[in-house]
């Protein structure tokens, strides 16, 4: 027994390490960082709290809080409802090989750099881009815009994108859910007569409740600490209509230096997804005993 | 035998130890540049390789290090580049590592000099005679004590000294019965409206990036003072940017927004969609500098023109922004005396300058009594040189509004001016917003 201890213990520690190193060494350096004013090369001077309260009176950086828990409705409600439907679709193909092609295209958004995704989703935005063309093509031109520079169209634009990026992760992670789901459940559930939609609301969901609570846990986070596609869309703006913390995060650290600052944000951003994610857990992990 | 070796073994040893603490010697006591005596001004004679660290999109850097190299074998270039936006966020990394470069790209001194991390270069003014330099040329390169720009030691040089103005396309103009460049604000804005009346676009400009900010300054300096302005941007006790001239400025910019002669899609044209857009004939007028001059030249040839944004009044002296392209050497670069030599090369060499003026269109500084580089007759280059002349005639150089703090830039003129180009907010909020952010930033 002793002996597997150990082993176990032997064999987990490149992986402690590695996760000390990158992961809890950030992290408790930006927890002792946040309590001062620092450019990052100078001496660092203790401020307390002033950083946590300098944030919470900045219109601009509580917007950005607000910005990122919208886009949790188009990076989590869409892709998992969206996924749910196509989940269901995939499984009902019955050729293998036409089973697997489809689900290596949908997943095929999120292997993509995000980098490189939001650069081609901004031409498509474009005034004269693919979107445009094609609203213009169904006679709907009067919608046509440069949907990346309006300040109300800007935030939703970019979260069609990362709906795209995470939808089909959500549908193979799904699809793979459902099939494992005993399919005894299935034949009692028509024995009983229950059409498509009962057999959905009682059989698949449920059979789903973990993979559903794994996908809302990293679509939340995604949404939460999004930089990537805003980054290269539209760096934050018009104005500070598509801001997010991660952009604010940024500026603060490495364009004005104040390390201090940006550490408190991201402490702040770490509290903030555990607030949204541990419920969550906590009720998957209560609906399991 | 075996105690032979392990005598000539030992003597190996005390030899190796002997040369390492000598070499150590040598280096503690190598001069660290206080005063001007005891700076050289003489080139090394042995191979060395000198590191620079600079920005993508800049080959001048590497057409002058390709010069100099020719001019003298011994020495050789090692050119590192990265992007304006992680060049400028790793910078102050950059220079506190053990393996700083020789040079380095630094349009913000931020704080760096504060940090003791760039060299003084005030011992070579006077050893290398750059006092009969234009005083005003390097004002904007000197640090004081308490951080502020304008005076104090010099801590960078320029390779290459913008100026910035409008570009107009001249076919355009032909069309609208436009046969001159305006003289005055009224004659800028009939030709707008006679633009706008004509259906072809006023002004080609975008603003995803901030780059419309030269049409905003444009415009507060011409209504503010040109004093006023220059201290708040290098961060003088008591200046405001909040000043009747800027909001009058701004306010200017909201009322051509309103008028729709910025593109309707701004917020989102980059800046290079914006310059390809000008340079594919999108636009009668582009506000931008001399290191556009070359390629604008090559698309729209000889039916461009580029001058300096009028005066408010006919015959007035003209104000523009006009800058340093500035390098620093960090302090921890091994090869101090070299790269000031370089520097000073880059000022004075005929060969240089002709490179400066040819690759980015800049004049290259210096002595204004050295002869200015050839240019070809009638070329936007060559009205970009007649420019620069004509605003240190008017004493109207002035740093840009974005070089005020580090922060500034991103945290509120750009975000500000979408607001305001996009028609949302008028100019008495944009100045406030950004004064707000600079006093916030710099804790005043």
């Amino acid at each position: 027994m002793k002996r597997n201890n150990l082993l176990g213990a032997l064999i987990s520690m490149p992986a402690v390490m590695i996760y000390s190193l990158f992961v809890i060494y950030p992290l408790i350096s930006a927890f002792r960082y946040s309590f001062t004013s620092w450019d990052g090369i100078g001496a660092k001077e203790f401020v307390g709290l002033a950083n946590y309260i300098q944030i919470f009176q900045s219109p601009e950086l509580v917007a950005s809080i607000k910005n990122s828990l919208s886009l949790i409705v188009f990076f989590s409600v869409f892709p998992i409802f969206f996924g749910l439907l196509l989940a269901n679709f995939i499984v009902r193909i019955r050729t293998q090989k036409i089973r697997s092609i489809t689900q290596v295209i949908l997943f095929f958004p999120q292997i993509l750099p995000l980098a490189a995704s939001g650069i081609a989703w901004s031409w498509m935005y474009a005034k004269n881009g693919l979107v445009n063309q094609f609203l213009t093509a169904v006679g709907l031109e009067k919608f046509a815009q440069s949907w990346l520079a309006g300040f109300s169209t800007a935030l939703p634009a970019v979260g069609i994108i990362g709906a795209w990026v995470l939808t089909g992760f959500c549908a193979v992670l799904l699809a793979t859910g459902i099939s494992k789901i005993d399919s005894s459940l299935y034949e009692a559930a028509r024995i009983d007569g229950a059409n498509w939609w009962s057999e959905f609301r009682n059989v698949t969901i449920p059979g789903l409740r973990q993979e559903i609570s794994v996908l809302i846990t990293v679509t939340t986070i995604a949404a939460l600490s999004s930089f990537d596609i805003i980054y290269v869309t539209t760096l934050g703006g018009p104005g500070s209509s598509t801001l997010v913390p991660g952009i604010s995060i940024y500026r603060l650290a490495f364009t004005q230096s104040s390390v201090g600052l940006a550490s408190a944000f991201g402490i702040l951003l770490m509290v903030i997804v555990l607030i949204a994610i541990v419920p969550i857990q906590f009720y998957s992990r209560r609906s399991d005993q | 035998m075996l105690s032979k070796l392990n005598v000539s073994k030992v003597g190996l040893k005390l030899i190796a130890l002997g040369s390492v603490a000598a070499l150590a010697v040598s280096l503690i006591s190598l001069p660290t540049a206080a005063n001007a005596e005891s700076v050289a001004t003489t080139l090394t004679k042995n191979k060395i390789t000198l590191v620079i660290a600079d920005e993508t999109g800049f080959p001048l850097t590497d057409k002058l290090a390709e010069e100099f190299t020719k001019q003298y074998p011994n020495v050789k270039f090692k050119i590192n580049r990265d992007s304006f936006a992680n060049l400028t966020a790793n910078s102050p990394r950059l220079l506190a590592s053990n393996n700083a470069p020789d040079l380095i790209r630094l349009p913000t001194i931020g704080d760096t000099v504060k940090n003791k991390l760039l060299l003084n270069l005030d011992p070579y003014v006077k050893a290398y005679g750059w006092d009969k330099w234009s005083a005003a040329q390097l004002s904007g390169l000197r640090v004081n004590s308490k951080n502020v720009r304008g005076s104090g030691n010099l801590y960078q040089l320029g390779l290459g000294y913008s100026i910035t103005g409008v570009f107009m396309n001249m076919n355009h103009a032909k069309t609208l019965g436009i046969t001159s460049v305006p003289e005055s604000l009224a004659e800028f804005e009939a030709d707008l409206a006679k633009a706008k009346a004509a259906k072809i676009l006023p002004i080609m400009a975008g603003d995803k990036d901030g780059v419309v900010n030269f049409a905003v300054q444009a415009l507060i300096n011409i209504y503010g003072e040109r004093q006023k302005l220059s201290d708040w941007i290098y961060n003088v006790p008591g200046a405001t940017y909040n000043t009747p001239g800027a909001i009058k400025g701004a306010d200017k910019i909201r009322e051509w927004a309103d008028k729709g002669y910025f593109p309707e899609d701004i917020n989102a044209i980059d800046y290079f969609s914006f310059i390809t857009r000008f340079q594919n004939g999108e636009g009668l007028f582009e506000f931008n500098g001399n290191w556009e001059a070359a390629n604008v030249q090559a698309k729209l040839g000889s039916n461009s023109k580029f001058f300096l944004f009028p005066s408010l009044n006919k015959g007035g002296k003209h104000v523009a922004m006009g800058a340093a392209n500035s390098f620093s050497v960090p302090a921890k670069s091994k090869n101090k005396t070299a790269i000031v030599y370089f520097l000073n090369w880059i000022h004075t060499n005929e060969a240089a300058r002709q490179i400066t003026l040819d690759v980015t269109g800049a004049t290259p500084g210096g002595d204004p009594k050295t002869a200015l580089p050839k240019v070809a007759a009638g070329s936007l280059i060559e009205d970009g040189l007649k420019m620069a002349a004509q605003l240190s005639k008017d004493n109207g150089y002035i740093d840009f509004m974005a070089n005020a703090t580090a922060g500034i830039y991103a945290n509120a003129i750009i975000p500000q001016s979408q607001l305001l180009v996009g028609s949302k907010i008028t100019g008495t909020q944009f100045v406030t917003a950004v004064q707000d952010s600079y006093a916030k930033e710099l804790g005043r």
